[in-house]
C-alpha cells in the first residue's frame, strides 16, 4: 500500500514537472540560453580551478585530477538534487503570495508539489558538465569492484545529503519568509567547500563539515578511498564507507524539520 | 531633482527586507571564509602568484564578496523592473515620461547600489577585517580613488544589465540572456579568480573587457596596485567602458522604440 502511494507521488511529481517543461518551452530562445548559460557557469567554474593549477603543482598534496574527482562528484550530486527539488528554495515566495494555501488544498503531498513546481531542465547544463569532469577524473582512478561500489554509493548518498540540505534549510522560510539566501550558505556553500580538498581548512571546519553539515560525506571521505589515500586529518577509516548513513540521516532530519515547518505554518492571509 | 528622488526611493524600497539583508551578509561571509582558505592554500604553495601576496589575496576575496551585490554581479536590480515592464507592456508608460529611461533606471539602480553597499558591502568587509585581518586602503587618496572606482563599477554593470534587459523588447523574456551575461560577468570580472592569475592571452583579454571594471579594477585600487598615472589609467578604463556602454544603451533603446510594437495589456 505504501509502495503504491510512493509510486503515485512520483507520478504526480513527473506530471507537474512535465507541465513546467512545456511552459518553459513557450520562450524557446530563453530556454536554450538558460541551459547553455548554466552549463557555461559551471564550465567556467572548472576553468577557474584549472587556472589555479597553472600556478600550482598540487593543492595541499592533491593534484589536478584528484581535485577534479572531488569537484566532479560533488557537482554531480548537487546537480541531481538541484534538478529534482531545487524549487523548494522558493517556498518563501509561495507563502508570501498565498500560493501555498492553494497547494494545501490539492490531493498531492505538499513537498511533492513544491519540489516539482517550476521544474526546470536548465540544470541539465550543470549535470552534463559535472559528468564530463567526473568521467575524466575517473580515468585516473585505480578501479576495483569495491571502489566501483563506493563510487556509486557516493553519488547516490551525495544527492541525498544535498536533498536534505535543500529541504531542511528552505524550511527556515516557514518562520521568516524573506531569508532565502540563508539556505544558500549551506547548499551552494556546501557545494563550493567540496570542490577543494578539505585539508585546506582548519580541523574545526572539517569536524563541522563531518558532524554538523555533513557535506564531507558527499565526496571527501569516499574519494579518499577511491584514490587510495590515507586521511590527512586522521579521521576514522570507517568514515570512508559511511556516506549512505550520512545521506539517510540528513534526509530524515530534513523531513522532520519540514513536518514541523508545515505544522507551524499559518497562512499570511493574503 | 527627479533623479535624486528616484534614487532615494529605490534605496528605501530595498531597505524593507531586513531579514533578507542579514541572511545575505551571512551567506557572503560563509563564501568569504571558504575562498579565503582556498586562496591561503594557493598562496602558501606559490607566495607570489599573480603579483599578490597572501594578504592581498584574502583582501581580494572579501572585497569580492562585498562588491557582489553592490554591482549586482548576477544581474537584477533596477533593470529587472525594466525587463518585467517590457514583458507586461508597462514600458509604454516609461516612454511617455518627460525624463529619459536610461537616466531614470540608472538613478534607481544607484539608489539600490547605495543600500547594498552600506549593508551587504560593509558587513562582509568588517567580518573580513576582524577575522582575516584584510588590509585597508593605505591613504585617504586611495580610499577616495576606490570610491570613484566603485561608482564607475556600478555604472558599467548597470549599462550591461540595461542592455540585457532590453533584449526583452525582442525576446519578451530576458532570463536566458541574463544567465549567459551573469556567467561571463562572474568569470571575467575576477569574482571567480583574480584576473591577475589568468595566463597569457586569456589574461590580456580578460583585463580589456568591461567586466574587469566590476571587481578587478576596484580591488586593485583598494590594494594600492595602481599609483599616479597608472591610477588615472585604471579609472579612465572604467570611464571609457561606462561611456561606450551608456551610448549603446541609448542606441538600443532608440532601435527598440522604433521597431517594436509594445504588447497591449
Amino acid at each position: 500500500m505504501a509502495e503504491a502511494g510512493a509510486a503515485l507521488h512520483l507520478r504526480s511529481y513527473f506530471q507537474i514537472a512535465w507541465l513546467w517543461i512545456r511552459a518553459a518551452w513557450q520562450y524557446p530562445t530563453s530556454f536554450v540560453l538558460l541551459a547553455l548559460g548554466n552549463g557555461l557557469i559551471t564550465g567556467l567554474d572548472f576553468v577557474g580551478l584549472w587556472i589555479m593549477f597553472a600556478h600550482l603543482d598540487d593543492l595541499k598534496g592533491f593534484t589536478l585530477h584528484e581535485v577534479a574527482l572531488l569537484y566532479g562528484s560533488a557537482s554531480l550530486a548537487l546537480a541531481v538534487a538541484d534538478t529534482a527539488i531545487g524549487s523548494v528554495e522558493r517556498i518563501g515566495t509561495y507563502i508570501r503570495t498565498g500560493r501555498l494555501d492553494q497547494m494545501l488544498t490539492k490531493p498531492v503531498p505538499l513537498l511533492v508539489q513544491v519540489c516539482a513546481d517550476q521544474f526546470t531542465l536548465r540544470r541539465l547544463g550543470r549535470l552534463t558538465q559535472a559528468a564530463v569532469v567526473f568521467g575524466w577524473a575517473c580515468t585516473y582512478v585505480d578501479w576495483t569492484p569495491l571502489r566501483v561500489l563506493v563510487a556509486v554509493s557516493m553519488l547516490l548518498s551525495g544527492g541525498l545529503v544535498f536533498f536534505g540540505l535543500f529541504v531542511g534549510f528552505s524550511c527556515v522560510q516557514f518562520w521568516t519568509t524573506d531569508a532565502t539566501e540563508f539556505a544558500n550558505a549551506f547548499t551552494y556553500g556546501g557545494a563550493t567547500v567540496t570542490q577543494y580538498p578539505l585539508n585546506i581548512f582548519p580541523r574545526e571546519v572539517l569536524v563541522g563539515l563531518t558532524f554538523v553539515i555533513p557535506v564531507a560525506f558527499v565526496n571527501w571521505y569516499p574519494c579518499l578511498y577511491l584514490l587510495g589515500r590515507s586521511d590527512p586529518a586522521g579521521m576514522p577509516e570507517a568514515f570512508q564507507f559511511a556516506s549512505p548513513l550520512a545521506g539517510v540521516l540528513t534526509m530524515a532530519a530534513a523531513l522532520l524539520v519540514w513536518r514541523s515547518g508545515v505544522r507551524h505554518y499559518t497562512s499570511t492571509g493574503s | 531633482m527627479v533623479h535624486v528622488a528616484v534614487a532615494t526611493r529605490a534605496f528605501r524600497r530595498y531597505s524593507t527586507y531586513r531579514a533578507a539583508t542579514l541572511a545575505g551578509i551571512f551567506t557572503n561571509s560563509v563564501f568569504g571564509v571558504i575562498y579565503s582558505f582556498a586562496y591561503l592554500a594557493l598562496w602558501s604553495a606559490n607566495p607570489t602568484a599573480g603579483g599578490y601576496d597572501a594578504q592581498d589575496a584574502v583582501t581580494y576575496v572579501w572585497l569580492g564578496q562585498a562588491l557582489l551585490m553592490t554591482i549586482a554581479l548576477w544581474g537584477g536590480g533596477a533593470t529587472d523592473d525594466l525587463a518585467e515592464r517590457i514583458r507586461t507592456g508597462d514600458v509604454a508608460i516609461d516612454l511617455y515620461r518627460p525624463v529619459g529611461i536610461v537616466g531614470w533606471y540608472l538613478a534607481s539602480d544607484l539608489g539600490r547600489a547605495a543600500y547594498h553597499l552600506l549593508t551587504r558591502g560593509v558587513g562582509p568587509t568588517l567580518i573580513g577585517f576582524l577575522v582575516f585581518h584584510i588590509s585597508l586602503p593605505s591613504s585617504p587618496l586611495t580610499a577616495l580613488a576606490f570610491a570613484v572606482s566603485l561608482v564607475l563599477a556600478v555604472v558599467v554593470s548597470f549599462a550591461i544589465r540595461f542592455l540585457v534587459a532590453s533584449s526583452a523588447f525582442w525576446l519578451l523574456d530576458q532570463s536566458g540572456v541574463k544567465v549567459m551575461s551573469g556567467a561571463f560577468a562572474i568569470f571575467f570580472s575576477g569574482m571567480m579568480l583574480p584576473l591577475v592569475l589568468f595566463p597569457g592571452w586569456l589574461g590580456t583579454l580578460a583585463r580589456a573587457l568591461p567586466w574587469a571594471s566590476y571587481v578587478q579594477v576596484p580591488a586593485d585600487v583598494w590594494l594600492g596596485k595602481h599609483t599616479g598615472v597608472d591610477l588615472l589609467a585604471a579609472l579612465g578604463f572604467q570611464v571609457l567602458w561606462a561611456v561606450v556602454l551608456l551610448v549603446a544603451c541609448q542606441g538600443v533603446l532608440r532601435l527598440a522604440t522604433r521597431k517594436v510594437v509594445v504588447q497591449g495589456g
